[in-house]
């Protein structure tokens, strides 16, 4: 990082996590990461497009190689939507799962990118202010799909079980429905439909958003010295290998959430 | 970590990319693998069912297999009687044929025989007459006596 020798540690981390932003109002509110949006919209649209070119392409004899490595994903999430899901999982909860899955591990797969070599491309060769290139790692990207998910629960809960049973459910269990237990019922329930997008959320972003942060510190380290590059480059290579296991699995973790909760929407107490 | 705009562009991306993936994605894949697992499962019970048949077929052809030895053993056997029987007639017809001939030969051996007999008693016969003769010319007068010559002749 020649270019910034000036740099403070501080500001190193604070430019390499700074959002490329683009306001389209007046309050703090009305902002975009423009970084964020793209990134994702362009993984999106390369995987979903990806997956469409080879479906349409599918045949019901011997598989390509390519229709046989689709077909290993879909799979993979099925037999997970079959293991946990008693219904008709074809018509919705796969196919979700399975888009979870793929944009999810493809965000966190930009994590794999060199933290320092892509602010030097995006800073000194496209003269952006900033650009954080892990869609995950921005708060925005996972509660906006733990909310989709938790909307989506709601959704079938209302559609499984009616206003209802739903309204039911929420104040007459688990405790029991004597009117007495009610606002016990319902405080626990409330609790569990609040913590529940939360943690789904939280998990990812803290997890792919901590990787990011441990990569700036070695890359700090390695900056040090020749001793303290010896070990940024050791350990650096060490964590880059555990986040690979980090990113396929909080893909899958986040997916297995995914189905858990739109599945116990589907079942009654 | 500040919560803005992008969270609801987000969303709408994550909403647009499950209905792509639920409406073109997913259903296409869905059905070939299925109708492969169906094939497969055809399959399988095809080869269950051509394993049967030939089991069957397997059976019948054993089966005729072994008709057609008793068969060909009945054949063979029945030829090997009937050849002993030509033998047979053939031998019993030679045999009767060679006592025919025998006979035959002795019978006509027989006839041979009486006749050469007669022959030779008529000459015999006649010689001894005529040594008779010669001796009793002087003194028997053959016309006298040709009755005794006569039977004497026939006697001989």
């Amino acid at each position: 990082m020649t270019t910034e020798q000036g740099l403070s540690p501080t500001s190193y981390i604070n430019h390499h996590l700074t959002q490329l932003t683009h306001s389209v109002g007046d309050s703090p509110f009305w902002t975009l990461h423009v970084d964020t949006v793209v990134v994702s919209l362009l993984l999106g649209v390369v995987g979903f497009g990806f997956l469409r070119w080879v479906v349409s392409g599918a045949t019901s004899g011997v598989p390509g190689k390519r229709q046989a490595f689709v077909e290993l994903a879909f799979e993979f999430v099925d037999r997970e939507a079959r293991g946990i899901f008693h219904g008709d999982r074809h018509r919705f909860l796969a196919p979700t799962a399975l888009t979870v899955f793929v944009w999810v591990l493809l965000m966190n797969a930009m994590d794999f990118l060199p933290v320092d070599i892509m602010a030097w491309f995006f800073t000194d060769v496209l003269h952006l202010r900033a650009f954080r290139a892990v869609p995950t790692a921005d708060i925005n990207t996972t509660f906006a799909l733990s909310l989709v998910v938790w909307l989506l629960m709601i959704y079938f809960s209302v559609v499984v079980k009616g206003w209802g049973g739903w309204v039911h459910e929420l104040i007459g269990t688990p405790f029991g429905s004597h009117p007495l237990l009610w606002p016990v019922n319902f405080l626990f329930n409330l609790v569990e439909l609040v913590s529940k997008p939360l943690s789904h959320s939280l998990r990812l972003y803290g997890n792919m958003y901590a990787g990011e942060i441990v990569f700036l510190l070695l890359g700090m380290w390695a900056a040090t010295g020749l001793s303290g590059a010896f070990f940024g480059v050791l350990l650096g290579a060490g964590w880059a290998v555990f986040h690979i296991l980090i990113v396929v699995l909080q893909a899958f973790i986040f997916m297995m959430l995914t189905i858990v909760y739109i599945a116990m929407a589907h079942e009654s107490h | 970590m500040n919560i803005n705009l992008t969270l609801f562009s987000q969303a709408l991306a994550f909403a647009i990319f499950i209905w792509f993936t639920v409406r073109f994605v997913w259903p296409p894949l869905i059905k070939a693998i299925e109708e492969r697992q169906k094939q497969i499962a055809e399959g399988l019970a095809a080869a269950d069912a051509g394993r049967k048949s030939l089991d069957t077929v397997a059976q019948q052809v054993a089966e005729i297999e072994k008709e057609a030895r008793k068969k060909s053993f009945e054949i063979i056997e029945m030829h090997e009687n009937r050849a002993k029987q030509i033998i047979a007639d053939a031998r019993d017809e030679a045999h009767a044929k060679a006592e025919r001939i025998i006979a035959q030969a002795n019978e006509e051996a027989q006839h041979e025989a009486a006749r050469a007999r007669e022959t030779l008693r008529v000459e015999v016969g006649n010689l001894v007459v005529q040594g008779v003769e010669k001796i009793l010319r002087r003194e028997i007068d053959p016309k006298t006596h040709v009755d005794i010559l006569n039977q004497l002749r026939k006697e001989l």
